[in-house]
């Protein structure tokens, strides 16, 4: 008898679907990877099965209503291994903004009839809920990061956990680091490498949407980024981006914020 | 007896190459700054720019020459070429039954021709030849790339900010390891051979032998260039840093220095003697087959320390004396020499502008200004 395939689920939370993407951009690689393993439920390609049993789901979005608060705890039980993917579902993604503010008076602005909408008062990261196996940076994250965890889970090898910073992507790519060369502010050194420098290949800075490196000192690029001319508010910005619940970049984002008039 | 190669000949030189089966690089202006890049006509050298750089800093600026190599040096030279920031090593294959094949994959591509190397660049792949060429175990990849490059380098004119070679012996003037060494001087460029492919190149262009007045002015260019320096490596690069540097482990430098620097492993990148590497493996989807590569590493991050299950050097602190005591110290141990060949690339392309001159001057107690000889004469 034939060994039973390997089961996968991909599920969303609070988030743009864009990470989800990832695995439908494999293109050919989606086709040999549908021969080894069963993808049960993953609305975006169509097969939907929310509370099957899985040995690996892949988590894209934050937590941010009771109901999602709730589901992820269901997904844990009925899974063997849960990789988040992304901005959102590693460190709350940009709409944990809302953490920094008042989520009630937001909402009061924003729309008609508040009182039927079932919100909490923050957006977190999957890993403030329940037990994460793998995180994947990035916003959005890329098909070769998915699929080099997944056939790494598929082989029995725990998935490559490097955190370098894009500085080393870049000089591997031969890029010229914008920073020196043209005073662009940048936030590779304290950025998550994975997206191939991608802004820094079309002459940019780096603006952190990976999320923070391993071992980062933000107080020494916080110190450069004012010698080229930036204001606190500016470079407290650079981090309360899109990983702004990220650790390292909430707390030197935060500092510099309470330092603005 | 070296030879005159006028600008117009410059041309020739390139279209030699090319029938010689040569891919030739050259330095272009790209990106805020001089990177090596297919070179099909002379014009697309840096004509009339010059480098500005700080540490922290580079900038091209125009240069009141108008010359072609008025510069000093861009974020990379030969090291990319020999040492490749990420190259495959090996295939593994698994047939029908089960059995594996493994097979090594060699580089495959036309000989390049590098014109425009620094004799600083030239003593960075002398440090390389050393611990990737020698011994038992010499790395196939290297070698190859290795035996595909023919090198004409350019003797500087020019000294940027960070430069320091002429405290650690190794320029302006290159001296070894190239082919052909071109010094620019009015109109064009005084030509000394340095090996026998570098003979017959020259001979094929038919130059005329250089004039005693060109060939000082092109050794005076050099000196030109020497003066030029403001920077310079404590006890001139020597041995005696290795212990300096082991006897000062716990030198309250190594805090100070951990609190600027980002850790980010820019200055191991364009190092031309860094070769720090880590290997990955990159299976195929249907689990029959996996190629296994390396890239380059550095040992500023956490998984050059990383041991079965734990990271040796957690701090940055740890990471820069890595860094520090590895090139300018135990290096000697290792290879019989220092791995600095006071090129300055580390202090310019740091984003937070750490020079390690500075650093090593802090902990040798030994100034790294040159004191400016006038001065010192009065």
């Amino acid at each position: 008898m034939e060994e039973a395939k390997p089961r996968i689920a991909i599920h969303k939370f609070t988030s743009c679907d864009g990470c989800q993407l990832a695995f439908l951009h494999l293109g050919e690689d989606l086709l040999k990877l549908a021969e080894k393993v069963d993808i049960v439920h993953f609305v975006e390609m169509g097969p939907i099965n929310p509370t099957a049993k899985v040995d690996v789901a892949y988590v894209e979005g934050s937590i941010s209503t009771p109901e999602e608060a709730k589901r992820i705890r269901e997904i844990r039980a009925n899974s063997r291994y849960l990789v988040t993917i992304g901005a959102c579902a590693t460190a709350g993604g940009i709409q944990a903004l809302r953490n920094f503010a008042d989520t009630k008076s937001w909402m009061q602005a924003i729309y008609a009839t508040p009182e039927t909408i079932s919100t909490l008062d923050t957006a977190t990261a999957i890993s403030n809920h329940v037990k994460v196996d793998y995180e994947i940076y990035g916003c959005p994250v890329n098909s070769q990061q998915v699929l080099a965890s997944l056939l790494s889970l598929l082989q029995k090898v725990t998935p490559s956990a490097r955190r370098d910073k894009v500085c080393l992507e870049c000089k591997r790519l031969g890029y010229v680091c914008v920073m020196v060369a043209k005073g662009e502010p940048c936030m590779g050194p304290v950025t998550h490498t994975g997206c191939g420098a991608l802004c820094p290949s079309l002459g940019r800075g780096c603006y952190a949407c990976y999320g923070p490196a391993e071992n980062i000192n933000t107080e020494a690029l916080t110190q450069w980024l004012s010698s080229l001319g930036l204001s606190d508010a500016e470079i407290s910005r650079r981090f309360l981006f899109i990983q702004n619940s990220a650790p390292g970049f909430k707390e030197a984002g935060l500092k510099l914020k309470k330092k603005v008039p | 007896m070296p030879y005159f190669l006028a600008y117009e000949q410059f041309n020739d030189l390139i279209s030699a190459l090319n029938a010689l089966g040569y891919r030739c690089l050259g330095p272009q202006v790209q990106d805020g700054t001089i990177v090596f890049d297919d070179l099909t006509d002379a014009k697309q050298l840096p004509w009339g720019m010059r480098d500005a750089q700080k540490p922290g800093q580079y900038r091209l600026q125009k240069s009141e020459l108008n010359e072609s190599f008025a510069w000093a040096n861009g974020p990379q030279a030969i090291k990319p070429l020999l040492f490749k920031p990420k190259e495959s090593l090996w295939r593994v294959e698994r047939d029908e039954e089960g059995a594996f094949t493994f097979k090594e994959t060699l580089p495959e591509h036309k000989p390049i021709a590098l014109i425009g190397a620094r004799s600083c660049d030239l003593a960075g792949m002398a440090v390389q030849d050393k611990t990737l060429l020698k011994g038992q175990y010499g790395d196939q990849q290297y070698r190859w790339h290795r035996e595909h490059l023919l090198v004409i380098a350019v003797n500087c004119s020019y000294s940027g900010g960070n430069c320091f070679c002429v405290s650690t012996k190794t320029g302006p003037k290159a001296t070894s390891g190239y082919d052909l060494a071109l010094t620019e001087i009015q109109n064009g460029f005084v030509v000394e051979v340095g090996s026998d492919k570098g003979r017959d190149l020259i001979d094929s262009l038919h130059c005329n032998e250089a004039e005693a007045a060109e060939i000082a002015a092109a050794a005076q260019r050099s000196i030109d260039a020497a003066n030029m320096q403001t920077k310079r490596m404590p006890k001139d690069n020597s041995r005696a840093l290795r212990d300096i540097l082991m006897n000062n482990l716990d030198h309250p430098r190594w805090q100070e220095v951990a609190e600027r620097c980002l850790s980010c492993g820019n200055c191991t990148a364009v190092c031309p003697t860094c070769f720090c590497h880590h290997q990955t493996e990159h299976p195929t989807v249907d689990g029959n087959g996996s190629v296994h590569a390396r890239e380059w590493d550095s040992c500023f991050t956490q998984g050059h320390s990383y041991i079965h299950g734990q990271v040796v050097r957690d701090t940055t602190e740890k990471r820069y004396k890595q860094w520090l005591t590895h090139k300018l110290g135990t290096w000697w141990d290792q290879f019989d020499t220092s791995g600095c060949v006071g090129c300055g690339r580390c202090v310019t392309w740091c984003p937070v502008g750490i020079d390690l001159t500075e650093e090593m001057a802090a902990i040798a107690g030994e100034s790294n200004v040159v004191v400016d000889k006038k001065e010192k004469d009065s």
